[in-house]
């Protein structure tokens, strides 16, 4: 906060040398207002996640006595995972893994389908090109879940609904990352480099594998970014799709844990030691790689949103 | 260019091509399809239902209430998430330094939270035994977590979840946005008389309207296919709450709890239908996507 009132050149200094007491008394009252409301809001964003990083180091009654960020122990937080694991023969450890393997093949599934195709559209002339980015850009913008329920009914006419594909293959269309991709190398692609190849006697798999793969590092980031935080707190899709429990991923088990067991709901009659730590820690095991990602790659998501901005 | 060039072209997209129809188009033309289907014990009769699924599905007395649910959700969410959006980015950039971007990260870091981990927080935060708000809820007169999710709270609850999780993003893009104006604009304002808060709402707010608009139409087409947050409120049961709160948790009782696809269909259509309508005015009304890059 020193270095904010230090930076405070906001008048050129001949209009600031005849007001000078009048400038530093507006500065004080607008900064010290400004920061009220960032801080205000600060609590609102940041206090909910920090209290439950703590929670699962309490147990329920500790919860209600203590002060809402007192640490409870560590010995409780081995205690809850330990509960947690034992949850339904491994449940938890399965839906994990479920998790981490459709997040990973709809990456790498989506990424081998995508980067081609906006390389395709950005250098390469054919029938249907145009047709294609407006169609690129209508589903782009659709929410992904306007069409959870007609690709339910679409996969399960072609028996694929309950398997892993019907969450893997839908989420590796990724008109978002086409649109990224073709807007990448149409801006950032030397054409003299291309024709160049091209005279070599490089066909345009050989341009595309020698020249557009090497430089497309900076947008293989943001696609996996983005694809990975997307995908990694899918719910709506896999649980439509999933009937199975070992096939649900770790949010649709969290519905599990948080349904049907006693940890939210006091009536429900079962003697499984399932509490708001063992939940909250389940929670924390989705949260918690995806803050890490964002706490990292702010630059990505703006970089990403401001992709194809007209700036004037 | 050579016909090579033309067959490589069409081979670079043709993976991209099979998945947009399967999973983009298709589904939304299957499900035009299956709402002029009948069903009987299951399988589909095509073309045999007319116009009864849509009868059917808009007339029944869960799809007013619905709708009207979403309706109210969006009066509060949209207003609530635009000035809380543009007002906290303004503020934020008056002042460049690390404190602007130690506020940005904490207010970004919450987009980790959706769907199941979102509800679960809410059932925490919202609970004036163990919530971190404690002493707020309780002054508020508030005694047991039913008490404070109950139906008629629950666009509010729904919209504070929403601008929780969904309201750094928005505030990082628009961050980056307010970055690209030049400076020579702020100085001549500055100039002129303006200070850091004037600056802020004649010079720097008309200059990011296209990414408002951006974000305005997003959140609606996105609001309107509320699903995970009722469903989850309702399950988790800690106050009696409609499994058909939503017009989406209503086509997905159609389609699994009455068997009944057509009439999901037809009400999944009228919600793509929003959603598409969201999407055609964004490309109309601003200019923040291109369509020939390659040329410009």
């Amino acid at each position: 906060m020193v270095d904010e009132a230090s930076q405070s050149h906001t008048a050129p200094p001949t209009r600031r040398h005849g007001r000078l007491y009048r400038i530093n008394n507006d500065d004080w009252f607008s900064s010290t207002l400004r920061i009220s409301i960032l801080l205000l809001f600060a609590v609102f964003f940041g206090l909910p996640l920090l209290w439950l990083l703590l929670v699962p180091t309490k147990n329920d009654a500790q919860l209600s006595e203590l002060a809402p960020l007192a640490f409870g122990s560590f010995a409780r937080v081995g205690e809850a995972w330990q509960n947690l694991l034992g949850f339904g023969e491994n449940s938890v450890a399965r839906w994990a893994w479920n998790s981490i393997v459709y997040t990973v093949g709809s990456l790498i599934l989506g990424l081998a389908v995508t980067l081609p195709a906006g390389y395709g559209l950005a250098v390469a002339h054919f029938a249907g090109r145009r047709l294609l980015i407006w169609l690129t850009l209508i589903t782009m913008i659709i929410p992904g879940s306007a069409l959870v329920l007609p690709l339910f009914l679409e996969l399960s006419y072609l028996r694929l609904a309950n398997t892993p594909w019907a969450v893997i293959l839908p989420a590796a269309f990724f008109p978002f990352g086409v649109y990224l991709a073709y807007i990448y190398y149409a801006t950032s692609l030397p054409k003299d480099l291309i024709a160049a190849a091209r005279v070599d006697g490089c066909n345009e798999w050989g341009v595309f594998y020698y020249i557009g793969l090497p430089l497309s590092r900076t947008l293989l980031g943001l696609l996996t970014f983005l694809s990975f935080t997307a995908n990694w707190n899918n719910y709506f899709l896999p649980y439509v799709m999933l009937n199975t429990s070992t096939l649900f991923n770790l949010p649709v088990g969290l519905q599990v844990l948080m349904t049907g067991t006693a940890a939210l709901r006091p009536t429900f009659a079962t003697d499984l030691p399932i509490y708001r730590a063992e939940v909250a820690l389940a929670g924390l095991m989705l949260v918690v790689p995806i803050a890490l990602v964002f706490l990292f790659s702010q630059r990505f998501v703006i970089s990403g949103a401001l992709t194809g901005a007209t700036k004037e | 260019m050579t016909a090579k060039n033309i067959s490589a072209g069409h081979l670079f997209v043709l993976p991209y091509t099979i998945l947009l129809f399967a999973f983009g188009i298709g589904p939304g033309i299957y499900a035009l399809i299956i709402s002029f289907a009948r069903f009987e014990g299951g399988r589909p009769q095509f073309f045999q239902a007319g116009l009864s699924n849509y009868i059917f599905a808009y007339s029944d007395f869960r799809f007013l209430p619905a709708m009207q649910n979403v309706g109210t959700f969006l009066l509060i969410s949209l207003p609530v998430g635009v000035v809380g959006v543009v007002g906290l980015a303004l503020l934020l950039h008056m002042r460049d330094g690390n404190f602007a971007t130690i506020m940005r990260t904490i207010y970004f870091i919450p987009g980790a939270v959706a769907g199941p981990t979102a509800v679960l927080l809410a059932i925490f935060i919202f609970d004036p035994n163990i919530s971190p708000f404690r002493s707020l809820l309780q002054l508020m007169g508030y005694s047991v977590v039913g008490d404070v999710i109950r139906p008629e709270n629950l666009p509010l609850i729904f919209t504070l979840l929403g601008f929780f999780a969904g309201a750094g993003g928005w505030i990082a893009i628009f961050y980056g946005a307010l970055n690209s104006i030049s400076h020579e604009i702020i100085e001549a304002a500055t100039m002129d008389g303006c200070n850091a808060w004037q600056n802020a709402w004649f010079i720097k707010q008309p200059l990011i309207r296209p990414y408002i608009a951006y974000m305005l139409i997003l959140t609606f087409a996105g609001n309107v296919q509320l699903f995970a947050e009722p469903q989850l409120i309702a399950a988790a049961g800690t106050a009696p709450i409609s499994r058909t709160w939503s017009p989406n948790q209503l086509s997905y009782e159609f389609a699994f709890g009455l068997g009944n696809f057509g009439a999901a269909a037809a009400i999944s259509l009228l919600m793509l239908l929003i959603g598409l309508v969201g999407a055609l005015l964004i490309l109309r009304a601003t200019t923040i996507f291109r369509v020939d890059a390659a040329h410009s």
